[in-house]
């Protein structure tokens, strides 16, 4: 018999070396999260994904699935708590969604609808950040950036460079480009790379696509993210 | 400085796990880390810029641009502020004519806050280019301004300025019966490494930087390797695995030095506790981890290691047993988050001390990949102990769930700051008698991270059932005003946090402004729920231990004070969630006006 879990009392079954959010995935649960990428090294960052295992609040997308865990994702307070965490990651930066041209696919203004936030709660930070728009095709809003690192792991695993690094502490952090300008144009970035492409939000774009597919017809204007997440992240899904 | 950047990178034989290292002595010789030093770098250690990059803005003590030929840092501890410490900062900075944050325009001084630097019985302290100044006062500062307007070498500084007591209050168990070099080792090639270990669970030694794991525990796990690998031929993957043994003194906690009491006046002792593990795990290879802070206690150290290489005592073959370990200090460079043992781990791999995801725990998955025991000063010091005294004579001692005795770094309100041993099981009243407290409004137990109790609470024990401490003991007296310590505390974990997960790099600065908010009087009906409500978020949901804690300063004393905390509030039930006069302030300087049409109350009826 297949090794198993619970997940809101729900049996789940797992297999050894899955980590909760493999094994929630492929069983076609939704568990919220904007780090977590399945192609890539998960990083346990965002806290989006934060279950609790027997009580005890772990990350899923780097917790490993372990036979007898009871897991809790869909409450009320975790979702609660997930909310007032991408409150956070709004107020953080400067996340102006009807201005921003990636309105209606950035997975950061989905996750936010998905879990009903309708304000930012917490007072603005308004950083000062900058844009680089250096580079020909492609280029940075640091504005909108929540340091995922998705990037930083997509262009060291994917594209087999080193674009991008996560720099300073606390509220400090920003995003580095390799290059000793640090500007995007004189790095080996392509339009063609995955790290232009793996952003959630919309602080890394490709140049001249903007407004190609109308605000209307886009990704999360008629699907919420846990449908798309879990089409994208399990093709097994809904077979 | 392009061949002194060649020469360092292969004196450490260009390995980017040395990069800490690399910087430091760059630091501490250019006074910044500069770009094209970085450059050179990156191609000497074959690691991209941005890694390098990453790391030297992760650390206090290292600068993309130049800071003073004399940085002066002085410790922004509640503790140093007990003493003072904001008129000395602004006497300094006026001496020196330099603000605090800036360089002076000739690039001779620099001068800036920092954590506290463990010298909270001796403050107001502070550093300069990294060693520790004592006692502060006018007096000093006027010679410190002399010595650095005459730019005299830190060699010529008369030694006094840099004198570190130890301040041995109260011995007991382990203080007062420091071993001979080598009687540990001994005692544990008679007994048996294995049968050593048995007197180290018998003795029930828990971890003693505050999280109290079972020490013997610990050490079995890395011996034995990983669960699932327990089914595999155990001797010949014992032989085969590489393993660690890391000394975590990066003593970072506000109020504590009990560590660099142990370390100037025990380092054999804890030495040799580390080598006794080494021993009983199978390790070659010992790391002390010494905070930056500590600077001043590295080359004592290493001569240390050189005479217990001298005696046999570190190297090859042991006192002869066919034992081979040796010890190797990394200095820190200024940040609390790396006492955290994965991020310590991290920092020791010459990255930026953020902490791992777990599991992997170090024990399997440690330094270099490497199975790993990361034990605090005082734990390998009562495992020297224990080795030769054996495990009843120290589990006689203490509480059913505390064995033996904690060193305690007593600081703040009392007549005799300094070290204390005491039994677990002590109650805290025993101790502020001891220490000479009175009119003691409350103790901050195991720093800012820990515990605010109350002057009604002095019954309560020091243990693990009841008040656990990684040894900060801080005493205030009625005197002191409850919101400007919880806001020193609040700021200091702001400063500390990493930045790697959500809610403690979002949280801590939230709760920062929430609390300033509504102490500055800005507050209003519901703003001490939203600060509860943040608090509690932070708590559960961060990452490791810091954010786990660092609303503790709030929560505890929100529990004990809730009134105070609601007088704060204006009695509106809206106020601007901010200044709005203050928020006309650059306004006001740009047009040069300062009337009253330049000027707006917070609230209509107000004016």
């Amino acid at each position: 018999m297949s090794k198993s879990i619970t997940i809101d009392g729900n049996t789940v079954p797992f297999e050894e070396g899955q980590t909760i959010m493999e094994a929630a995935t492929a069983a076609g649960v939704y568990i919220p999260h904007l780090c977590h990428h399945p192609e890539f090294t998960p990083h346990g960052s965002c806290k989006l994904c934060n279950v609790k295992v027997n009580g005890r609040v772990c990350s899923a997308c780097t917790f490993p699935a372990m036979e007898g865990q009871e897991v809790l994702n869909n409450t009320q307070e975790l979702t609660d708590d997930r909310k007032l965490i991408t409150q956070m990651l709004f107020v953080e930066g400067n996340h102006f969604c009807p201005s921003c041209e990636k309105t209606g696919n950035c997975q950061l203004q989905a996750v936010a609808y998905h879990l009903n936030m309708l304000d930012n709660h917490f007072p603005l930070f308004y950083p000062a950040r900058k844009v680089d728009a250096s580079h020909a095709e492609v280029m940075i809003d640091h504005n909108r950036c929540i340091f995922c690192t998705l990037c930083v792991r997509a262009s060291q695993q994917i594209d087999g460079k080193d674009v991008f690094a996560i720099s300073g502490r606390g509220l400090n952090k920003h995003l580095l480009v390799n290059a000793q300008s640090g500007l995007l144009k004189d790095t080996d970035i392509e339009a063609t790379d995955q790290a232009a492409h793996i952003c959630p939000t919309g602080a890394i774009l490709i140049k001249h696509t903007a407004y190609q597919v109308p605000i209307g017809e886009r990704i999360y204007d008629h699907k919420q993210i846990d449908q798309v997440s879990l089409d994208s992240e399990n093709p097994q899904h809904g077979q | 400085m392009h061949s002194f950047i060649q020469d360092l990178a292969e004196t450490n034989r260009y390995q980017a796990t040395r990069l800490l290292s690399i910087l430091r002595a760059i630091q501490t010789r250019y006074h910044y880390i500069p770009e094209v030093a970085i450059e050179q770098l990156a191609e000497l250690l074959k690691i991209p810029r941005t890694q390098i990059i990453s790391v030297v803005e992760f650390y206090s003590f290292f600068h993309l641009s130049p800071r003073g030929q004399y940085e002066i840092l002085i410790s922004d501890s509640i503790t140093d502020h007990m003493l003072g410490k904001k008129g000395l900062l602004d006497y300094l900075s006026k001496k020196l004519k330099v603000a605090v944050g800036e360089v002076r325009q000739d690039g001779v001084v620099s001068l800036d806050n920092t954590s506290c630097t463990g010298l909270c019985d001796q403050g107001p302290a502070g550093l300069v280019n990294g060693y520790a100044l004592s006692r502060l006062n006018h007096h000093r500062i006027d010679q410190i301004t002399a010595l650095i307007n005459q730019q005299k070498p830190l060699e010529e500084w008369p030694p006094e300025l840099f004198l570190v007591e130890d301040n041995i209050q109260l011995p007991d168990l382990l203080l007062a019966h420091p071993i001979k070099p080598g009687a540990a080792l001994t005692a544990m090639f008679n007994r048996g490494a294995q049968e050593t270990l048995a007197e180290i669970s018998f003795a029930e030694l828990r971890g003693r930087g505050g999280a109290g794991y079972n020490t013997a525990w610990k050490w079995h796990l890395c011996y034995e390797g990983p669960e699932e690998d327990a089914f595999c031929d155990i001797v010949t993957q014992q032989h085969q695995q590489q393993r660690y043994v890391v000394c975590n003194a990066d003593e970072g906690e506000p109020g504590t030095f009990k560590d660099r009491v142990l370390l100037n006046t025990y380092a054999h002792q804890v030495f040799e506790g580390m080598t006794l593990c080494a021993a009983i795990i199978g390790a070659d290879h010992g790391l002390l981890y010494l905070r930056g802070e500590y600077l001043h206690l590295y080359e004592k150290l290493q001569g240390i290691l050189e005479a217990r290489r001298q005696a046999g005592l570190l190297g090859n073959n042991i006192l002869k047993q066919g034992l081979n370990f040796d010890i190797e200090i990394c200095l820190g460079a200024g940040a609390y988050i790396c006492g955290e043992e994965s991020a310590l781990i991290e920092s020791l791999e010459g990255k930026m001390g953020i902490p791992r995801n777990r599991p992997p725990y170090p024990v399997t998955q440690g330094y270099l990949g490497k199975p790993t025991v990361v034990n605090n000063v005082e734990t390998f010091m009562a495992a020297a102990s224990i080795a030769i005294n054996g495990g009843d004579w120290f589990a006689n001692v203490g509480t059913q769930k505390s064995k033996g005795t904690k060193i305690l770094s007593i600081c703040g309100d009392c007549a005799r700051p300094g070290i204390y041993e005491y039994p677990f099981g002590t109650s805290i009243q025993t101790v502020l008698d001891d220490c000479g407290a009175s009119d003691v409004l409350g103790v901050q137990i195991g720093g800012p991270s820990g515990t605010f109790i109350a002057n009604h609470e002095f019954k309560r024990q020091l243990a693990f059932e009841d008040l656990a401490t990684g040894g900060s003991f801080i005493i205030f007296n009625n005197s002191r005003n409850i919101l400007e310590i919880v806001n020193n505390f609040i700021h200091f974990f702001a400063h500390e946090s990493c930045g790697f997960c959500t809610p403690c790099r979002v949280g801590t600065s939230l709760l920062k402004k929430q609390l300033d908010k509504i102490i500055e009087g800005h507050g209003s009906a519901g703003d001490v729920v939203a600060l509860e409500e943040l608090c509690q978020l932070i708590k559960t949901q961060s990452h490791c231990g810091l954010g786990q804690t660092a609303a503790n300063p709030v929560l505890t004393t929100l529990e004990r004070y809730p009134e105070l905390y609601q007088s704060q509030l204006k009695k509106i039930s809206y106020e601007p969630g901010f200044d709005l006069d203050g928020a006309l302030e650059t306004a006001r300087r740009l047009a040069k006006r300062n009337d009253t049409g330049a000027h707006l109350a917070q609230i209509e009826d107000e004016s």
